[in-house]
């Protein structure tokens, strides 16, 4: 068990001692980012920007401009919220070569509550031309993720989590841009996880073995671009979606695959994440019990998903 | 100093720019008239005097950067680069239309000479501050400028983005205030007041120098007095919006109205085109 953020300010440090370009930029919450170790490096290249997101991309834009590297870190609700005008202005419009890095994505921000628990990020950057919006499932796929966003000429926008989420990916796991990974095999059913979720997945998959249902695990680190063929080839040959996020069930994840489907090969999907809703305060395990994101919601949707299968 | 020769020609210079600047806003018959015009001379000092740019490599590393804020005023920006030669001047024809390279606020993506994407108003200066960090950590000996109108100083981000350029001690960047008074909606100090706008930034720790806007020889001075400043400078420049032909002088009206075919006739005319 690692937390995403922690394998962010760890490959950040890493990518910081290979090149020099790389410069990072906080809002007064570095510690929580996890830049911090590279701001103790590397202090001629961290800039913290204070309490003020909005100014942070736009000067993350203009180091960008100016031949750098940056990578600039929030909380995901201030970075595709407060900044969201900045983001879409200064770096989709141009493809600023400028890395987002979101953390406390989602509803395991916990106790902070739903002020502080980004539920819309990957629908809202998801919509911005030029972007690409990543959310990857734990520890070794997120120093993964950091590096191909590194290597790769343009916006990018990366969602982390605040908790300890369970390891899917090997230590040497590759990240490629665009590419969803097929965890388990299945014929009767496909789950597509993103996140924290796709462990979930994998757990509900484990589940409906047990029950003699086969159940395809498919992981999208990459949001967008979609691996759409890859979801056009499950539903295809399994018939059946559920989709599984820490996020809305409108625009991200869920809505990315039902777009893809309703154009290439329409069959019924469940969509597993927050229903329209915004979250509260409470502990992060219990929120996600709450909210129905858990192997044994996975598990329902798979079933009745199943019982709305043409065939 | 600027020598009395060098004062006369850019004086001329700042002249054809205006009728550049009209032409090309009747031609395409959209745009932004007023906030042009006010520019305009703030703009030729930098690009004919004060900036070290080479049309020949608008990839120089070494060159000093404009950013233009205040976006909408495009067509001062793009007669600036034409005659400095980073385009053909026909090309100026164009504007805004439909595959033009010159869109209606300044792309970098689109054209060459252009730094930075603006006009959203109030983010061109979050990244010419961006940009001034940049040389620093490259260690360029280069300075950045970015001109902004007082109407978009009522954006929260410009104070954002002054407090930074403070705290960081960029001495390489230069702030120029086009101080026209004027918005879409009428007296700025009506809409929004925004003034004491020198006391303003002087409280911000900038170092702050109160220029005529339209007299190259004050706008020369004031930029030379920035180079050797150890905090980063703004120019507070008085302008007047619509400046240089008395039908567009102080009408908030022409903010974003382009001149009709009678309107140039006699503009060309004042400019002795």
């Amino acid at each position: 068990m690692i937390a995403t953020r922690d394998a962010y300010g760890q490959a950040l440090l890493e990518l910081g001692r290979q090149n020099p370009k790389i410069v990072a930029l906080d809002a007064d919450l570095s510690g929580s980012t996890k830049t911090a170790q590279f701001g103790k490096e590397f202090p001629e290249r961290f800039f913290n920007a204070g309490i003020a997101e909005a100014n942070m991309v736009g000067m993350a834009a203009g180091m960008a401009a100016g031949g750098l590297i940056p990578f600039a870190s929030t909380f995901a609700v201030f970075a595709a919220g407060r900044a969201f005008e900045q983001i879409r202005q200064s770096l989709a419009y141009p493809r600023m070569n400028v890395k987002v890095v979101a953390t406390h994505g989602g509803i395991t921000v916990g106790e902070d509550g739903g002020s502080h628990q980004s539920i819309e990020d990957l629908a809202i950057m998801r919509s911005l031309p030029n972007m690409t919006v990543l959310c990857p499932a734990d520890g070794p796929e997120t120093a993964a993720a950091i590096r191909a966003a590194a290597a790769f000429d343009g916006p990018v926008y990366i969602r982390l989590g605040r908790g300890k989420v369970p390891v899917v990916f090997p230590q040497d796991c590759a990240f490629e841009i665009g590419r969803g990974v097929t965890l388990r095999e299945g014929k009767d059913v496909t789950f597509i996880g993103t996140g924290l979720m796709t462990a979930m997945a994998l757990e509900a998959a484990q589940a409906l073995a047990d029950k003699g249902i086969e159940a395809r695990v498919l992981h999208m680190g990459s949001i967008k671009p979609l691996d759409t063929e890859l979801v056009l080839n499950a539903a295809r040959e399994t018939g059946a979606i559920v989709t599984a996020e820490e996020h809305s069930v409108i625009g991200g994840l869920g809505g990315a695959v039902c777009e893809a489907l309703a154009e290439g090969c329409p069959v019924p999907v469940e969509r597993v994440g927050m229903r329209d809703v915004f979250g509260q305060s409470g502990p992060a395990g219990k929120l996600l019990e709450h909210y129905g994101l858990t192997a044994d919601k996975l598990v329902e949707s798979a079933e009745r998903v199943l019982t709305r299968k043409i065939r | 100093m600027l020598s009395e020769q060098a004062v006369q020609k850019l004086e001329q210079t700042a002249r054809e720019l205006r009728v550049d600047i009209l032409k090309m806003l009747h031609q395409s018959q959209s745009g932004h008239t007023g906030g042009s015009l006010s520019a305009i001379d703030i703009m030729t000092v930098l690009f004919f005097q004060q900036m070290k740019h080479d049309a020949s490599r608008p990839d120089w590393a070494e060159r000093d950067r404009f950013v233009l804020s205040k976006g909408h005023a495009a067509p001062a920006l793009y007669a600036c680069l034409a005659r400095a030669g980073y385009f053909p001047k026909e090309d100026l024809a164009t504007l805004r239309q439909l595959g033009s390279h010159l869109q209606g606020h300044p792309d970098m993506r689109k054209t060459p000479g252009v730094e930075v994407c603006t006009g959203s108003l109030g983010q061109g200066l979050s990244q010419a501050v961006g940009l001034a960090m940049a040389n620093k950590v490259a260690g360029r000996d280069t300075r950045v400028y970015a001109l902004l109108g007082d109407g978009e100083l009522q954006e929260g981000q410009i104070w954002e983005a002054t407090m930074s350029a403070a705290h960081y001690g960029l001495s390489n960047l230069c702030i120029v205030v086009d101080c026209n008074g004027l918005q879409i909606d009428g007296f700025t100090e009506d809409v929004m007041n925004v003034g004491p706008v020198a006391a303003k930034f002087a409280a911000f720790n900038m170092h702050v120098i109160e220029a005529d806007g339209h007299d190259v020889a004050s706008l020369g001075q004031a930029f030379a007095a920035a180079e050797v400043s150890d905090r980063p400078t703004v120019i507070v420049a008085k302008t007047v919006k619509g400046k240089g032909v008395s039908i567009f002088e102080n009408k908030a009206k022409y903010h974003g109205v382009a001149p009709s075919d009678e309107e140039l006739q006699v503009a060309l005319q004042v400019l002795g085109a």
